[in-house]
């Protein structure tokens, strides 16, 4: 007897036993469908996360270099990056007459001040003044008017450009742009409106935030300021002979001896990118750990069940071995028994996942991956097949003299 | 031409502990083709563990068994059931059928296992329900015939692949006289095709159908005798 007349006549033996035994089979295949539900949606949630991040990374900008007292992932006390000097803005006009492989240098600094327009009021913006070239140093795009001209930007000109947010806040019904708004006690134009981030961490993007030219800035809030100088590469210059270059230009500017350690930090979405990969495979590994704990409990449950019907059929299989039945064809009959199963539950839960998928969308955007499709149906196969076996193989070593003589 | 050839054949079965029960202790039978023979004795004379053995659902602890000068005393589960698939035809007592197949289905099984192809193993399967006059009873589940034509089904699924024997093992226990007679007339037609007819019975009255009586006692053979004034049945 060949393989594929057992696997047909196992099949036909499987849907048979499974229809007559309904309530049984769907309460067992229950575990299995919780089980690939629960991993279908860990899947689902960890993809969510991930293009989450991938959106806040990228506000970054891609071949974006940050230079900051700060660095954005920490391995030492923090102490020891607070008592660092603050970076003036000097160190940005180094850059700017000395890097050679650089296409943008901004500085920027941050403070966060209400904003107002008409009976309107932002409590928390972040204002940020910056140069014309920020445009070039960041993630960022206009969406509708324009950036800061060089004009406006070494004049201090009383012009913002605006965040996605600061819009929904301010101007809910109305278009912005040529609009005044009142930033801390002074009123600036409305120039530009800056495409939405979205992202994880609002206070990264430049949603939330109200872009003024840096001498406006310096002007209205202060010159003392710590400074970020934001630094886009020329397209095709090696990242890292860019930072090296860097590096040496602002320990020159800082006056650091040979011997000193860097006191700033060049950071880059690069960092951030590899840092949240590792954590999200933390998340991962903890998360289908837990959820395949279910998966198993249902494999239990089937292997359980199995041994029900193995003894439930005790006589049935010393019929099949008296007329020729051998060992193997017992021992496939129950393992595709098992794994139909295992298979129904296994596309049951894909079924109620996909809904829960399109639902989840709504929170976090996210979809079910589709390779987390072939992978539900590969384990639940699995699982059929592993917790199908040993009953299977007790049913196959049975004696037929003794099976046929049980009631 | 002998089909079986059993020489000292010896079952004891270990009951745990120093205890052993001998079931046959000694039994040399030699059965030759197109014989009609009934294996009888009383309960505990090791006629079931005989007819185990001869039926290959079991091996002898000792003594040589030969099915068709091919000796079967050693051979391992899967060569067994290929014999007792291709060259053994049972009938119980309690017919083992598969409750939830048509009978059909029922005599195609042995063919499913001999990895016949389906129309041939249909058409065989109609020929033998044919045969044991059920060619209008196939798509009839167990429950839904009587029990003389379930022991039609079974008689049908063992004809099915021209065995060299037929086993039969109390064919009629579980019958009314008539049907049972019935049973036994189309044990009668089935042996005057030539077939090897081996029947297990305690029933004086159903042994006397047979040409030749093997009686056992105590795992041995009594008395080994040819049937002087045999019960010959047919239809009328």
């Amino acid at each position: 007897m060949n393989f594929l007349f057992e696997i047909k006549e196992g099949l036909r033996i499987a849907f048979y036993a499974i229809r007559a035994n309904k309530m049984r089979s769907v309460l067992t295949t229950l575990g299995i469908v919780i089980g690939i539900v629960s991993v279908t949606m860990m899947a689902t949630a960890i993809e969510g996360v991930d293009r989450k991040f991938q959106e806040s990374a990228s506000a970054f900008g891609a071949n974006v270099l940050y230079v900051q007292k700060f660095p954005w992932v920490g391995h030492e006390d923090w102490s020891i990056y607070r008592n660092r000097r603050d970076i003036p803005l000097k160190v940005a006009e180094d850059i700017e007459q000395h890097a050679t492989m650089v296409e943008a240098v901004a500085a920027n600094v941050i403070t966060v001040r209400p904003t107002q327009f008409e009976e309107r009021n932002m409590k928390n913006a972040f204002i940020t003044g910056t140069t014309d070239q920020y445009i070039y140093a960041s993630g960022t795009n206009v969406s509708d008017g324009r950036f800061l001209s060089q004009e406006e930007s070494n004049g201090g000109r009383p012009v913002c450009v605006i965040g996605a947010n600061v819009v929904e806040n301010l101007f809910p019904n109305q278009d912005p742009i040529g609009k005044f708004v009142k930033v801390g006690s002074l009123p600036y134009q409305i120039i530009g409106v800056l495409e939405k981030q979205g992202g994880l961490f609002g206070i990264f993007t430049s949603d939330n935030r109200v872009y003024i030219p840096l001498k406006s800035f310096m002007n209205q809030f202060g010159s003392k300021r710590d400074v970020t100088i934001n630094i886009a590469a020329k397209k095709g210059a090696d990242i890292e002979d860019v930072k090296e270059e860097l590096r040496g230009i602002i320990r020159k500017s800082r006056g650091l001896k040979p011997s000193d350690a860097d006191d700033f930090n060049l950071n880059e979405q690069e960092l951030l990118v590899t840092t949240f990969s590792g954590f999200t495979a933390v998340i991962a590994a903890v998360g289908f750990f837990i959820t395949g704990l279910s998966l198993f409990v249902g494999g239990i449950g089937i292997m359980n069940i199995m041994f029900v019907s193995v003894t439930e059929r005790t006589k049935e299989i010393g019929i099949r071995k008296a007329i020729g039945a051998k060992r193997r064809t017992i021992l496939i009959q129950f393992l595709i028994e098992s794994s139909i199963i295992c298979l129904l539950g296994g596309l049951l839960g894909l079924i109620i996942s996909y809904p829960l998928s399109l639902l989840a969308d709504k929170i976090l955007p996210t979809a079910m991956p589709l390779s987390i499709v072939g992978i539900a149906i590969i384990i639940s196969l699995v699982v059929g097949v592993v917790s199908g076996f040993l009953p299977a193989y007790r049913a196959s070593r049975l004696n037929p003299v003794d099976a046929l003589r049980y009631e | 031409m002998e089909i079986i050839k059993l020489q000292q054949i010896k079952k004891y079965y270990d009951m745990g502990g120093a205890e052993e029960v001998h079931a046959l202790r000694g039994v040399d039978v030699n059965i030759g083709q197109n014989e009609y023979v009934a294996i009888m004795g009383p309960s505990g004379s090791g006629k079931s563990t005989l007819m185990n053995i001869i039926g290959c659902l079991d091996t002898p602890t000792t003594g040589l068994y030969e099915f068709n000068k091919v000796n079967v005393s050693d051979m391992n589960d899967d060569q067994l059931a290929k014999i007792r698939n291709k060259e053994i035809g049972f009938v119980f007592q309690t017919f083992n059928l598969l409750a939830r197949s048509n009978a059909l289905h029922n005599v195609e099984l042995p063919l499913i296992y001999a990895g016949i192809n389906k129309s041939e193993r249909r058409k065989l399967a109609m020929q033998a329900l044919e045969q044991v006059g059920l060619a209008d009873r196939v798509m009839h589940k167990p429950n839904e015939l009587s029990g003389g034509q379930r022991q039609r089904v079974a008689i049908a699924r063992a004809l099915v692949t021209s065995p060299s024997i037929i086993l039969a093992d109390e064919p009629t226990g579980n019958l009314d006289t008539k049907t049972g007679d019935e049973i036994m007339v189309l044990f009668e037609e089935i042996h005057k095709k030539g077939n090897t007819i081996i029947l297990v019975t305690h029933e004086e009255y159903i042994a006397e159908h047979a040409k030749r009586i093997i009686r056992l006692r105590d795992g041995l053979v009594e008395i080994d005798e040819h049937v002087k004034r045999r019960k010959i049945m047919n239809g009328e």
